[in-house]
């Protein structure tokens, strides 16, 4: 309603003034907007309030409002609070490992020497690969107990292969996954590195700065912003981890895979519990708003001071 | 000094690169091979490649041609669509921006923070009912939804770098808000556009959530076609890395050429 006020106040100072003026704004934005709103807002608060129902497709008349029961059932499964754990698992490892091994490496190809460039084209490409891919890749090729490659460089070192992803389930996912994402990491802390400031770099070692003091005092400050941006955007989307685990173990052994967006795939496609997956699909979406929100603070923040770099 | 410091790095440096790529090459190696040496206790490193498994996996009964024309259609088709809905959208924020501008940017980046879980149960229902699962136009729309707020971020970015003068100008010359943004500026940032297709593509390819969630044959991509080996225990190695081989291979490749414009779309600008 007030947005059709605005428009056509718009509309009408266009026709006062000389005709330049008064671009078409509200209809050029419109069709974005509109399309996040029908595809991304509006979902999400039916899922609010499919939360709140007593509904499941097996059983169609058993339908109305539930309170708080859906919740009331999510807290005291079990599998719920482990998969809430494994997902801060993997999140909390494979953060770790992504960025401390994408910041080496970022600091190695920050360096010059023979064939960088490929090299470094070499390093980033597993990102590229379609995680469904680097699932039955990992299962198989790699890891396979018998026949994968790992098994038989154990056996030529001398010692027993390991079934990793029956024994080692979590180890395994975190494995793949931090794979996919260290050239992530990688990739984003060099472009960083390459934007250092120059010009202070130079006038610290003029001052006689040892390595380590440049490194502390310039490096990791300026550093800092871009890996902020990183910890933040891959803990979204190690939360969201899906198609590794879904290739691979399907959640298993047990539970022992099981994320939250797996423990929801499984509560709706085939528990067809609609109102739980709906309650464990809000915790979800808390979680991921935890993250969400300090990475956009940044990015706001950042949109204000966009002159300055 | 220098020369021994550089080679010493020169060493690390490639031995990292091919510790990270040899599961890459070592699923390539596994392709041109029989399936019989695929499958060996002992790895062959040397061999005879051939190029069996490849026209397996091609032949009109494995379906290759099914799940990538799928892959190529829905990537392709919600790229153009996104550019479309998001062109419009930055040249309005970038060229005529207000105070609610920041808000509206700000607000699209929040929207790519809702988990696709989040919002999977109310889409497969109503999807259901407007019969669009397994349907390239619902998994088209999925994929311009999930990319829209990356590709509004980069367009927006790209004409931020065109001086305001040009739209003035033009402005001044008489040319219709469109006439500029399609004959003046859309030139000038063709580079930029052509970048965040680019990515849009990439992504929309490699998508795993929907395409394995929302599609069953007619409309499935190759991350679906992928996931059906997922039981073969051994069976079919070498057809199943022949297949991942012609389904992560192009993207590989672009993913070369897009690296900068892959760290300004997925960090919003953030890092350029």
């Amino acid at each position: 309603m007030s947005n059709d006020a605005v428009a056509n106040a718009g509309d009408t100072a266009s026709h006062q003034g000389a005709k330049r003026h008064g671009p078409p704004v509200k209809r050029l934005m419109a069709p974005a907007v509109l399309f996040l709103m029908v595809w991304m807002i509006v979902p999400l608060a039916m899922t609010v309030y499919y939360a709140f129902e007593n509904y499941n497709l097996m059983m169609p008349t058993m339908r109305g409002f539930a309170g708080l029961g859906n919740f009331e059932i999510l807290l005291t499964d079990g599998t719920f609070w482990a998969a809430l754990g494994h997902t801060l698992t993997l999140v909390m490892a494979c953060l770790a490992i992504t960025v401390s091994l994408g910041l080496v490496l970022a600091l190695l190809f920050n360096k010059t020497f023979l064939g960088r460039g490929v090299a470094r084209t070499l390093a980033i490409s597993p990102f590229f690969v379609m995680p469904v891919v680097t699932g039955l890749l990992f299962k198989n090729m790699l890891l396979h107990p018998v026949y994968g490659i790992v098994s038989w460089a154990m056996r030529t070192l001398g010692f027993e292969p390991i079934d990793w992803f029956a024994h080692y389930p979590m180890f395994s996912v975190i494995l793949m996954i931090s794979w996919e994402w260290t050239p992530f990491a990688l990739l984003i802390l060099l472009t960083g590195l390459q934007s250092l400031p120059e010009d202070q770099i130079e006038a610290v070692r003029l001052d006689g700065a040892s390595r380590l003091q440049e490194f502390r005092h310039i490096v990791i400050p300026h550093l800092g912003q871009v890996l902020y941006v990183v910890v933040m955007l891959e803990s979204i989307f190690f939360l969201t981890s899906f198609a590794e685990i879904y290739a691979t173990t399907s959640g298993g052994p047990g539970t022992a895979t099981t994320n939250l967006p797996y423990y929801i795939y499984q509560n709706a496609f085939f528990q067809y519990d609609i109102g739980l997956s709906s309650a464990a699909a809000i915790a979800a979406v808390i979680l991921a708003n935890i993250f969400a929100f300090f990475l956009i603070r940044f990015v706001a923040g950042n949109l204000n001071a966009g002159g300055q770099r | 000094m220098e020369q021994k410091s550089s080679l010493g790095l020169a060493v690390i440096g490639w031995l990292v690169a091919i510790v990270m790529f040899f599961p890459i090459l070592w699923m390539v190696l596994t392709a041109l091979k029989t399936e019989q040496s695929a499958f060996s206790m002992v790895p062959e490193f040397v061999f005879t490649p051939t190029l069996e498994s490849f026209k397996t996996a091609l032949s009109q009964n494995a379906g290759y041609w099914h799940y990538a024309f799928n892959s190529l259609f829905t990537s392709v088709m919600s790229t153009l669509i996104g550019l479309a809905l998001a062109i419009p959208a930055a040249y309005a924020m970038a060229f005529y921006p207000s105070k609610r501008t920041d808000f509206t940017l700000v607000w699209m980046v929040s929207t790519k923070f809702i988990p696709a879980v989040g919002v999977l149960i109310p889409i497969f229902l109503v999807y259901k009912t407007l019969g669009l699962i397994d349907n390239n136009w619902g998994l088209i729309a999925l994929f311009v939804g999930m990319n829209l707020p990356i590709m509004v971020w980069m367009v927006y970015s790209y004409f931020k770098d065109v001086p305001k003068d040009i739209v003035e100008a033009a402005e001044i010359d008489g040319a219709s808000t469109l006439a500029t943004m399609f004959r003046v500026i859309l030139p000038l940032a063709l580079p930029g556009l052509a970048s965040t297709g680019l990515l849009a593509l990439i992504l929309a390819w490699n998508e795993s959530f929907w395409s394995l969630t929302m599609a069953d044959h007619n409309a499935a991509t190759l991350a679906a076609f992928i996931a059906s080996f997922k039981s073969a225990e051994g069976l079919f190695w070498a057809k199943m890395s022949a297949a991942s081989v012609m389904t992560v291979a192009p993207i590989i490749v672009l993913g070369w050429f897009a690296q900068k414009q892959m760290v300004r779309g997925l960090t919003f600008g953030a890092v350029k």
